[in-house]
């Protein structure tokens, strides 16, 4: 450090009588400013590379494959990349246009040619999100065109299966001749587009999307003040207590907090099933029947008690740490002065304590809007979130454009809730026991 | 916490019912964790206590359940001896998850930490330029739901270089989905926040001013860091990377979506027994669990004070 660009080396040798402010220099003539912008940028970039490695381990195994699994909601070429004639048609031809012959010989072209590449199962499979039931359709139509046919191809078409004339497969092949579509975040909505081109709700039974999201946000609602519930006194106490016992009774705060989810989850399992300790219990209290055992498992009921459970400690821990620094002589001021210890309590301790109640809910609640081990396990179908509907298209039907997009409804919803994080609580301020 | 002196009659009674709601929370806290222990003995395949394990008699108790983990996946259970043991290690099933779980937990950790403790240094210094938002960045994946995360990893680790074509290169190297590598990468960005978190809390109270005295008295930033900065805020490094291993010992999401037959681990082992057919065996499994946790736990709450005694930081 016994360098000459030294901030500190430089003021103490440019003390010999400079005249104006702007001829201070460093000790080897140059410019005091300037050295000590160069040192300063130095140190800047010193601090910059000891993170780089870091950054660019996350923006490549993170960042990345995310923003790649989100561009599949907005961009699904599987049908345009293989269809590239009738593709073609709908481009010069606009909406409400009934397909001429051109139309249906470059339709039959391009299922000759997409089923001799093999991948008329992507092209079905693409329409087959909007119109349920044209896999086959596809698949098998491909077969037969490309032992050859003859024209007229309308006709030829649709003697092979009539569902060909049907406009509304024409007005799903419209909508999936142009790679860049927004109909994924309209299905996410429980949306979609009428064969006209406007868009409308879809029937009453296939309604599940914006009731998942209600019923997440709902769900974590009432988990986060449970554990506010639950969490407050238990905080409360700990930090009134010496020491040396709130350290002691920290443990069962922090050993639930360190034991796998897994764990966590499977004793809930055994302690609510049917036949678990729980009913057992009641049942030998003699509070219910052996024939009226409570169903407090693989429903509603599972995900919230588990979910509580879990996510208690990330409750308590941001308010611990922040009851711990409130000084108890203003209560016993507000006492002193006449309020009863409610009042007490109400205007001067629980406003103390709200930053540490703002970030423990914000955190329970990003938390369990994600959630999905456990809502997958004990949650039946009542108990289900939309982080297993995305699991859902992932992994059984395969939709994996719906999947994104119900991904990225709710990727931005945590995103905005973690920069109001940030904002209020500040990302600093995230302890772990 | 006593009641004060000036309290009256009512405030008292508040005072002890308090206490005892306080107790239940506590109770409903650990009683979970607890009640599995004792059932992980029972000798018969139910998830309650029995007539007998009420009565404390000793036939109610047993270590089936323990010696089903060995032998469950075993090619000959019925071997005694040194042939026992040797087919337990190369076929049990929850052997061969536990191997791989400290397989990947040992080096998604070493990646993690090592990473994670150099960015903590640049980020705790004072002159990190854009500090807020990569911080940001860093810390995300503890905050992206698992679900979302696991999906982009399941499309990269595919083929992880299609994106060079934007560039003109080969779009296809191999995959990483299936392969150790491929779990291990997804573990430690999984684990990264939990690292960076307890170091940069660590480096919070840490006297910059050692660092100059190291250097005015001649030691090199290496010397220096090896010497002096390293020892000081080696516990909070060490709780890191015990938060980094234990969050690869239980992931579970990830690894259903990114991981091959090969790489089978004691969650994704207990996930596949809860989803089929749950038996008593996934209980034993849990106890070791727990007292695995009670041991991190210990370890973790000793390094805290010892870094507290150390930095001499006193809590507040």
């Amino acid at each position: 450090m016994a360098n000459a660009l030294d901030p500190h080396a430089a003021i103490a040798t440019t003390a010999s009588g400079a005249p104006d402010r702007g001829s201070l220099t460093a000790a080897d003539g140059k410019p005091l400013a300037r050295a000590l912008a160069r040192s300063q940028q130095r140190a800047r970039r010193r601090a910059f590379l000891l993170v780089l490695p870091l950054l660019a381990f996350i923006l490549i195994t993170f960042v990345i494959p995310i923003g790649q699994m989100l561009q599949r909601s907005f961009y699904n070429d599987g049908f345009s990349a293989n269809m590239p004639q009738i593709s073609a048609w709908f481009a010069e031809n606009p909406r409400g246009t009934e397909p001429d012959e051109a139309a249906w010989a470059a339709l039959a072209a391009d299922l000759s040619a997409s089923a001799e590449e093999r991948s008329i199962g992507v092209v079905g499979t693409r329409i087959n999100y909007d119109v349920p039931g044209t896999r086959s359709l596809f698949t098998s139509t491909g077969r037969q065109v490309r032992r050859g046919i003859e024209p007229p191809y309308r006709e030829a078409l649709v003697e092979i299966d009539e569902d060909w004339a049907s406009p509304r497969l024409w007005s799903a092949m419209r909508n999936a001749a142009t790679p860049l579509t927004g109909n994924f975040y309209l299905a996410a909505v429980d949306r979609t587009r009428a064969d006209d081109g406007s868009i409308r709700q879809v029937e009453e039974r296939q309604q599940v999307y914006v009731m998942l999201f209600m019923r997440t946000f709902w769900l974590s609602l009432l988990i986060t003040a449970l554990t506010f519930v639950l969490g407050f006194p238990i905080a409360h106490l700990l930090a009134t207590l010496p020491m040396r016992k709130s350290n002691l009774l920290m443990i069962l705060v922090l050993l639930p907090f360190w034991t796998s989810l897994l764990v966590r989850t499977t004793s809930w399992m055994v302690l609510l099933q049917q036949q678990g300790v729980i009913n057992d219990i009641l049942v030998w209290m003699g509070a219910i029947g052996s024939d009226g055992r409570l169903q407090m498992i693989y429903n509603q009921t599972g995900t919230i008690i588990a979910m509580t459970h879990i996510l208690l400690p990330f409750m308590i821990l941001p308010l611990y740490s922040v009851m711990r620094t409130i000084n108890p002589s203003y209560v016993r001021a507000a006492r002193s002065l006449g309020a009863t210890s409610w009042t007490a309590f109400r205007r001067i301790y629980f406003p103390q304590t709200l930053p540490g109640l703002g970030a423990g809910a914000l955190l329970v609640f990003i938390l369990a809007v994600g959630y999905y081990i456990t809502p997958a396990l004990v949650g039946g179908s009542s108990g289900q979130l939309i982080s297993n509907m995305i699991a859902m298209h992932m992994t059984d039907t395969l939709n994996w454009s719906m999947a994104a997009a119900l991904a990225a409804l709710l990727l931005g919803s945590v995103l905005i809730l973690y920069w109001l994080y940030d904002r209020l609580v500040g990302i600093d301020n995230l302890k772990l026991g | 916490m006593a009641v004060p002196t000036y309290a009256s009659p009512l405030e008292r009674v508040w005072h002890y019912a308090y206490l005892v709601i306080c107790g239940l929370i506590f109770f409903f806290l650990i009683a979970p964790i607890v009640v599995i222990i004792p059932l992980s003995f029972n000798a018969e395949p139910y998830f309650t206590f029995t007539e007998k394990m009420r009565s404390f008699d000793p036939e109610g108790y047993s270590l089936r359940w323990y010696r089903s983990l060995l032998t469950f996946g075993m090619q000959n259970p019925d071997a005694t001896g040194a042939a026992f043991w040797a087919d337990a290690w190369a076929n049990a099933k929850w052997v061969n998850a536990a191997k791989n779980s400290i397989i990947i937990g040992f080096f998604s950790t070493i990646l993690a930490t090592v990473l994670g403790t150099l960015a903590a240094l640049g980020l705790s210094r004072p002159e990190m330029p854009f500090r807020r938002i990569i911080m940001a960045t860093l810390i995300s994946p503890m905050i992206v739901p698992l679900i979302i995360t696991a999906t982009g990893m399941f499309f990269f680790y595919s083929n992880p270089c299609e994106l060079l074509g934007l560039f003109g290169l080969p779009t296809s190297c191999g995959r990483l989905a299936g392969t150790y590598l491929g779990v291990i990468l997804a573990h430690a960005t999984l684990g990264i926040p939990f690292v960076i978190i307890t170091v940069t809390a660590t480096l919070v109270g840490f006297d910059q001013s050692l660092n100059r005295a190291a250097a005015s008295l001649g030691a090199n930033p290496r010397t220096t860091f090896f010497r002096v900065t390293m020892p000081l805020i080696l516990p909070g490094v060490i709780s890191g990377a015990l938060f980094a291993f234990v969050t690869s010992f239980d992931e579970v999401v990830a690894v259903l979506f990114i991981a091959g037959p090969d790489q089978q681990t004691i969650p994704r082992q207990m996930w596949n027994g809860i989803r089929e057919q749950i038996s008593p065996a996934i209980l034993a499994v849990a106890t070791l669990l727990v007292v695995f946790s009670i041991a991190l736990l210990t370890t973790v709450e000793l390094l805290r004070r010892r870094s507290e005694r150390i930095r001499g930081v006193t809590p507040h």
